[in-house]
């Protein structure tokens, strides 16, 4: 904790900051990819003590809030089986599917467990051999690994009653589109650190090469914050796209190869459905042929779900960044952590609860 | 790399289910989904004043001089035993503390017992003895019970309800409404200590840690309190939700701004450090061994020495203030020296995922 600390420190923290102020000339639209961030600057107060001219819009790094409405329904069809044992992180108990949540069917008698690692559902199955345990395999290149060492373990142990419905998502697809859009106002991106830390960095050379962008590896704690904004902020006034790391005492150029390769053995690349942004194509993980043993979606009958979408929530403008939370109509009225409308609102991770936890609806990098 | 780009110009996102139909666990948290449960199915139909007062104790005007504070609590806990405890200890102390809350002298305790069928006996008994002890420390009696068994499957081993009732001194006045601006607001120590210590004896986090909890009757901590400093405010104890929900509910109550500082809030090491690790915020984590004392200013350090020299209020310290402010909120200064809101807790704390 200790070594947290000092990466807590106010005056190191002050000291960067006033930095930032001095060499902050223009204003800057910058993007945190992920929701840990968003959480960590709402949750210090960051917002509050950066230069005006620097706006900080929220990416769509919250997997919880990005998981298909089609998947999430797959999930309940699932979860409503008998035999069946769902297994899933908490987070996602909350999120709505086009009928109800997981929570709404726990507490009317299907077997629905919180996990904290895939690994606890693989003992689940190990000890219920008569039932069938399904792990809500949901996450960014963060929970690939062990997710997929999962269905590794899984296979090793030849369990025929343990299976993962997938719906991994990767973080440079989603940059692209984003920067693709014609909407797009972001200048700049703070990559994930823990998504780096797995994957490393060498992938986004390309992308900011082809979308003239600098792009800061960073961290979650506030002078990891500070640090990864005064290295984009530097770049952008002097005009540089190049990719730098602010987060090395995690993150590593090829990150951790181990990991990747298990990534690598278990997944390949698949199109996903991003909640409330669309299709991005080879934008996520599904299992490659030789461990479809393992895929929920083809050992239940699931294929005629039909799917339906409000048009209420305008929370996939929140996941890309051209709607901050608080300028939604809804937001704090209508919705709220209890009542959400979306799952921006719903995640511990979304951008809409951050701003109603933390601020309130009262942002000043706006 | 993509060919064929996703439409971003206009996306959509699903109107979710509001839990209004059936009780989910988060109804059981303490934070805003259990507020809006009890304000819709039960306020209406038992209003009163001394309900409609939202403390943890209910006043009965008695015909004689003295006012009796009377509060009731239903014991539910996964594990059993736990380090620093038992469902016994804390039936005793929840009920004791919820009672002393009021400024009351506890006179007495009543407890029932829902038992599911093929309970250990031995486990019965060592829980029996964990309330006597508990009881004897506190200096109250459990002057009447109850049994109940039910069908295997119908209970988790064993819930415990205990309600007690005490006489509140003339002249005393101390709830949840009294906030003042200008007021300090004191916690009696660590907090954090008896939720983490709970879900980490349940062994399926796969971590081992040395957290206890706290639970303890601080009534007589409360007795020594008031003994020298009559005029106290507020006293509560932050149970479920943790500090931040309970700064919350006297905020609203007083209708005044609770401003506490984040670097001045006692931690448990391990316990702040399992939070960081679990995604979860300590402040909103269970306590069943510490109070929040709100009193005038003036009276802090002279507060501080009393509570110090009792072995359950030790460590001790003002983390914040009462302010003016129409809004009713908790701010928290944060360590970088920024501020924010220190919101009610919704309903269950989740883990994080990554």
């Amino acid at each position: 904790m200790k070594y947290l600390d000092e990466f807590r420190n106010s005056d190191l923290v002050h000291n960067a900051i006033a930095r930032l102020h001095r060499i902050t000339h223009h204003p800057w639209v910058i993007m945190e990819i992920c929701g840990g961030q968003t959480h960590s600057i709402m949750q210090n107060g960051l917002n509050l003590l950066l230069p005006e001219k620097i706006e900080l819009v929220h990416g769509p790094g919250c997997p919880v809030c990005v998981t298909s409405l089609e998947l999430v329904d797959k999930a309940l069809a699932i979860a409503a089986q008998p035999d069946v044992i769902f297994c899933s992180f908490g987070d996602m108990l909350r999120v709505p599917g086009s009928s109800g949540d997981l929570f709404s069917l726990r507490a009317s008698g299907s077997n629905i467990k919180i996990v904290y690692s895939p690994m606890d559902a693989v003992k689940i199955a190990q000890q219920n051999p008569g039932k069938q345990v399904v792990f809500f395999a949901i996450g960014f290149e963060t929970t690939a690994p062990v997710n997929a060492m999962s269905v590794l373990q899984a296979s090793a142990l030849k369990l025929d009653n343990y299976s993962i419905l997938v719906s991994q998502v990767t973080v440079p697809p989603a940059m692209e589109a984003i920067l693709s859009s014609p909407l797009n106002r972001v200048q700049a991106f703070l990559a994930a650190g823990h998504v780096c830390a797995v994957m490393g960095y060498h992938q986004y050379f390309t992308i900011a090469e082809k979308y003239q962008i600098p792009i800061v590896v960073t961290g979650f704690e506030p002078l990891d914050l500070v640090n990864g904004i005064l290295k984009t902020v530097d770049l952008l006034e002097q005009g540089l796209n190049k990719v730098e790391n602010a987060y090395s005492r995690i993150v590593t150029e090829k990150g951790n190869v181990a990991a990747q390769n298990i990534i690598n053995t278990v997944f390949k690349k698949v199109d996903r459905n991003w909640r409330g942004i669309g299709m991005i194509p080879m934008s996520g993980l599904g299992l490659r042929e030789e461990f479809e043993l393992f895929d929920a979606e083809k050992r239940f009958s699931i294929a005629h779900i039909s799917t339906h979408e409000s048009e209420i929530c305008i929370s996939g403008q929140v996941l890309q960044g051209s709607v901050k939370p608080d300028h939604c109509p809804a937001f704090g009225t209508i919705c709220t952590p209890e009542n959400p409308l979306g799952a921006t609102m719903v995640s511990s991770e979304g951008a809409c609860s951050a701003y109603f936890r933390y601020a309130n609806g009262k942002d000043s990098t706006s | 790399m993509i060919n064929d780009l996703p439409n971003l110009t206009n996306p959509v996102c699903a109107v979710p289910h509001s839990h209004n139909d059936y009780i989910v666990m988060g109804h059981g948290s303490g934070g805003g989904m259990t507020h809006n449960l009890i304000q819709k199915v039960f306020a209406p139909h038992f209003t009163n004043s001394s309900l409609d007062a939202n403390n943890d104790f209910g006043i009965v005007e008695n015909t004689g001089k003295n006012r009796l504070a009377i509060s009731t609590d239903a014991h539910i806990v996964s594990p059993l035993f736990f380090p620093g405890g038992d469902i016994g200890r804390l039936a005793v102390c929840g009920t004791v503390n919820d009672v002393s809350m009021s400024g009351a002298e506890v006179i007495g305790l009543t407890a029932s017992f829902i038992i599911e069928e093929g309970f250990p006996i031995k486990d019965l008994e060592r829980i029996a003895i964990s309330m006597s002890i508990a009881a004897k420390e506190a200096g109250v009696k459990i002057v009447s019970g109850d049994t109940k068994v039910v069908e295997r499957g119908k209970a988790d081993g064993v819930f415990i309800s205990t309600s007690g009732i005490g006489y509140i001194p003339e002249g005393t006045d101390i709830g949840g409404a009294n906030a003042k601006p200008g007021d300090a607001v004191i916690i009696s120590g660590t907090v954090g200590d008896h939720g983490m210590a709970v879900l980490t004896a349940r062994g399926d986090l796969g971590l081992e840690t040395q957290i206890r909890s706290d639970v303890a009757p601080l009534n007589g901590l409360i007795h020594s309190l008031l003994l020298e400093i009559p005029d106290v405010h507020v006293l509560r104890d932050p149970t479920r939700g943790g500090l931040a929900t309970t700064l919350n509910e006297i905020a609203t109550q007083s209708e005044v701004n609770i401003t506490i500082n984040e670097a001045s809030i006692p931690l448990n090491p391990e316990v702040s450090s399992t939070c960081e690790l679990l995604g979860f915020d300590p402040l909103y984590v269970a306590n069943e061994g510490k109070l929040i004392l709100i009193l005038p200013d003036t009276m802090a350090e002279k507060a501080l020495r009393i509570l110090k020299n009792h072995q359950y209020g030790r460590e001790a310290v003002k983390i914040g203030m009462v302010l003016p402010d129409p809004q009713k909120r908790v701010l928290l200064r944060t360590r970088i020296g920024s501020n924010r809101i220190l919101d009610v807790m919704t309903g269950e704390m989740l883990p994080r995922i990554c």
